[in-house]
């Protein structure tokens, strides 16, 4: 008898719902991807490395990396200020907070971005505030950093809350029986847990923050060599008809991200696993 | 509707689940599949439903092959452990559903299954229950409403998969009998899988026990019970006591007695009595259980009634004598 | 439920749970000033911008706003971006229901690597999403002869839209139904073909209502995400006003012309439906909380 790759079963619609599956992935994620790295792979290995390791490409990596890091730092801090805060404590209108915090999933970037640098250019409201004190912060990197901290703000709030839900209140109790002050609690008890979702959180809203566009190409000023994100040159050169260039930086951005996708989902494994450990897996 | 299967194998990956197994249903039985878990008995059970498929040997319902036949053609009823309701559903649907969902052309009128799904419910008393979902029943409750769905298409076969499994014992016990009761009153073909050997005697016109993927003996309860047919056979169903002996200067042997039928002696030793102190009494309960250890170390257990303890009046650290009434040895072999 | 990546499919957040109390309590200090520091930040980036979008919008008077929205240019930006939406949804709405009915009922090789590619467009910047179409339709691209010679435009034109925008928003239903019918399993489905129930009458009174909840909630993501995507769309689209303009597209342009209280004033009408998604998701969230605590 054939060896079988998959058990018959009894449940109806598996050649046809795994054929349309698979034809409706190939058409319109496989094959176009596959493309991407077909013309990445017609040019030389010397055009391909010119374009992506040009000063100007290096310029944009060093903003987009640099300043999606620094977003994706703040929010490990206050997404689990806020994160804290939400599960723990009860205030007026926690619910209403609590559903406001998908707002930066659920704004289109465009609308965020002009929005943002409406708010941070020298006239802006918080940007009257922020210029006699010397910090510019519309067309500077740093307004790149403020507007991917907008955009990762939902991640690791999204991503710790339900870690900081699950806790058992008796971990807690063990410990204050023990002796331990409510710092020391939270720093050896209840940070450790909490650190694979922060990690995780970090992760994703890193991803994301390198491959923006819409909300940071309007505050950006898109200076070349300053404040010109990776994605924007992409579409700079595009513009100019130079296919090569934005596909050999689009390759590159790419496995990256690629790379982060599989640490993502490797660091995910991991900390589930850390946390129920090999005799609770049902 | 008779069943039959021959020469079942079914692996998953690298387990052998079923390993070659003959099964016989007669007409109207109630057999049960008894085993450990891993023994088979579940596969076996759906193999037989059509739930899956095995990688050889014929399933026959009524002389006829359908071992290619799926689920749905083989009008089998099937309950399941964590019995299945349709979640979405009233109870009046759930039951309802096998007759909605024939081809428009066998499909009974409204009134009619309107009349059938009250009649089942009624059977299975939960006639006032018709409005509410699953989520309201309590589980002796939907696991009643399982059967009544998988009767509502009149089956040939009704096949349950642990159908007591997830219920607390005095509803596995109440459930028990009932289902007897039923199978007395519909005389419906059924096989029903556990791993709980007190349910297979009490409820089963035959017992079929299994192990590792095979068959190990299949016989009436009183058979399986007091003349079963191996070791394994023999640990399954109840307490027991094994000696080691050298019956035969070349063989090592196992001596095999259940717990009440060893009796405690204090008096002078009888040749066969064994030398042992006791250890525990456990007199609460309707027979009294004595932990002893034999002069050679090992730890047997009596039951005796609670008037020859009061003759007795064992206590901890007692000299006594065990004596088997019955027994059975199983010469031990090396070839394992 | 874990954590997944890409934009929505993060767990949603189970309605807020009371405080600890007892000798868990932090001190009041501790609490007012963390929970002050939380609000002030939540305030600083969420509450700010989100009202700044209208008071932007407003600050010319309610006459400017009105035309603004009612601009030719603008009701065929609204007009492209509903018709994509509406392919879009539905499109994907079903890829996501057969695939999670494959990977959840049944089991065969290779279906972490499957998972693993619904994920793709999660990694890939918006901006190389829409490269990648050029690449494959543009003049210059692999296709580009071909639809030249039959007249095809899909680049610069509506197709390319809702190609990019469809491949942006596939995953969202996939990664929503793929752990619900996994969690949910096969049994029902299998009384189901134990009762002589076909395939589709299966599907139909089993699985459907079992989903349906998890379903509405991936199709109000995805609807989110189609109509309010700009980078992807923005390097296939070309611009062209009243053609291939969308409502994200349109705010750009009055934008970069200065026309800041129109531009606010279009981008105040996708503001609206982000807030209406948060609501609906919320109402959605609890509903699947309910039947999935009654369970």
């Amino acid at each position: 008898m054939p060896i079988e790759t998959r058990r018959r079963s009894v449940l109806p619609g598996f050649g046809t719902t795994l054929g349309f599956t698979l034809a409706y992935l190939s058409l319109l994620v496989l094959i176009p991807l596959a493309g991407l790295f077909l013309k990445s792979a017609s040019m030389t290995a010397g055009e391909f490395l010119a374009a992506v390791g040009s000063p100007r490409a290096l310029a944009a990596y060093r903003l987009s990396f640099g300043a999606a890091f620094a977003a994706a730092a703040a929010n490990a801090v206050f997404g689990l200020l806020v994160a804290w805060v939400l599960v723990r404590y009860r205030f007026a209108g926690r619910g209403l907070v609590d559903a406001l915090v998908d707002l930066p999933f659920a704004l289109p970037t465009a609308v965020a971005g002009i929005t943002l640098t409406t708010l941070l250019a020298k006239n802006g409201l918080v940007g009257r505030v922020l210029e006699p004190l010397g910090i510019s912060v519309a067309y500077t990197p740093l307004g790149v950093a403020v507007a991917l901290t907008f955009i990762g703000l939902p991640f690791v709030v999204r991503t710790v809350q339900p870690v900081l839900e699950d806790l058992e209140a008796e971990i807690e109790e063990a410990a204050a029986s023990l002796g331990a002050g409510r710092w020391l609690t939270f720093r050896r008890v209840l940070f450790p847990t909490l650190w694979p979702a922060l990690v995780t959180g970090f992760a994703l809203a890193f991803a994301r923050g390198v491959g923006e566009y819409g909300s940071v190409v309007f505050i950006s000023g898109n200076m070349p060599g300053r404040t010109e994100i990776a994605p924007l040159l992409i579409v700079t050169k595009l513009e100019q008809y130079d296919y090569a260039g934005a596909t050999a930086i689009a390759a590159a951005l790419l496995v990256i991200s690629f790379a982060l996708l599989l640490g993502i989902n490797a660091l995910q494994r991991f900390g589930s696993r850390r946390l129920v450990g090999a005799g609770d897996a049902a | 509707m008779t069943i039959e299967a021959r020469g079942i194998a079914k692996s998953f990956g690298i387990f052998q689940a079923l390993r070659g197994v003959n099964l016989e249903v007669k007409e109207g039985e109630l057999v049960a599949l008894l085993g450990p878990s891993g023994s088979g008995k579940t596969t076996l059970l759906r193999i037989v439903a059509g739930l899956e498929f095995p990688e050889r040997g014929t399933v026959l319902f009524d002389g006829e092959d359908a071992t290619q036949r799926s689920a749905r053609d083989r009008r089998v009823g099937f309950v399941f452990q964590h019995y299945a309701l349709f979640r979405h559903m009233s109870v009046f649907e759930n039951v309802a559903f096998g007759l909605r969902v024939r081809p428009r052309r066998e499909r009974p009128g409204e009134s009619e299954i309107r009349e059938r799904v009250s009649e089942l419910l009624h059977l299975v008393q939960l006639g006032t229950m018709a409005d509410r979902l699953p989520s309201q029943l309590s589980g002796g409750q939907r696991q009643r409403v399982a059967l009544a769905r998988a009767l509502a298409v009149r089956p040939r076969v009704l096949l349950l998969d642990e159908p007591f499994g997830a219920l607390d014992s005095r509803v596995r016990k109440e459930l028990r009998r009932w289902l007897r009761s039923l199978h007395d009153e519909l005389h419906i073909t059924s096989v029903f899988v556990t791993h709980d050997q007190e349910e297979a005697l009490e409820l089963a016109d035959r017992v079929v026990v299994m192990n590792h993927g095979a068959i190990e003996q299949v016989g009436t309860p009183e058979q399986v019970y007091h003349e079963p047919a191996t070791r394994f056979v023999y640990e399954f169903m109840g307490d027991v006591n094994i000696f080691h002996e050298r019956v035969d200067p070349a063989e090592r042997s196992s001596i095999y007695v259940r717990p009440h039928l060893l009796e405690v002696h204090r008096g002078p030793a009888a040749p066969g009595d064994i030398r042992a102190r006791v250890l525990r009494v456990h007199a609460a309960g309707p027979t009294v259980k004595v932990e002893l250890q034999s002069e050679r170390g090992e730890l047997v257990q009596a039951d005796i009634s609670q008037e020859r303890q009061r003759s007795l009046a064992l206590g901890r650290d007692d000299e006594v004598h065990v004596r088997p009434t019955q027994a059975r040895v199983f010469a031990d072999d090396y070839s394992i | 439920m874990s954590a997944s990546q890409g934009d929505w499919t993060l767990a949603p957040a189970a309605p807020p749970r009371a405080a600890s109390a007892g000798a868990l309590e932090d001190p009041a200090w501790v609490r007012l000033g963390l929970i002050a520091g939380a609000l002030g930040f939540l305030g600083l980036f969420l509450v700010l911008p989100l009202a700044t979008v209208f008071s932007e919008a407003l600050s010319k008077g309610v006459g400017v706003y009105l035309a603004a929205i009612a601009d030719p240019m603008a009701l065929a930006a609204m007009r492209l971006t509903l018709l994509v939406a509406a392919i879009s949804v539905p499109a994907n709405a079903a890829f996501g229901v057969a695939a999670a009915w494959a990977i959840a009922k049944f089991e065969f090789r290779g279906k972490a690597l499957l998972v693993t590619a619904i994920d793709l467009p999660f990694a890939v910047s918006p901006v190389v999403s829409g490269l990648i179409f050029v690449l494959l339709f543009g003049a210059q691209g692999l296709l580009g002869p071909f639809l030249r010679e039959h007249d095809l435009k899909i680049i610069f034109a509506v197709p390319g839209i809702v190609l990019a925008t469809m491949f942006i928003t596939f995953p969202f239903v996939a990664r929503e139904l793929i752990p619900l019918m996994q969690e949910q399993g096969t049994e029902e489905e299998e009384a189901a073909a134990s009762l002589g129930a076909s395939g589709w009458q299966t599907f139909r009174r089993v699985t459907l209502p079992n989903i349906s909840l998890g379903l509405l909630y991936g199709i109000v993501l995805l609807n989110a995400r189609a109509m309010g995507e700009f980078g992807a769309v923005s390097v296939v689209s070309g611009h062209i006003r009243g053609v291939t303009n969308t409502l994200p597209l349109h705010v750009e342009i009055l934008y970069n012309e200065y026309q800041g209280a129109a531009a606010f004033a279009v981008a105040s009408l996708l503001a609206m439906l982000a807030l209406v998604t948060l609501v609906l998701k919320r109402i959605l969230e609890w509903r699947m909380g309910r039947s999935a605590s009654a369970a």
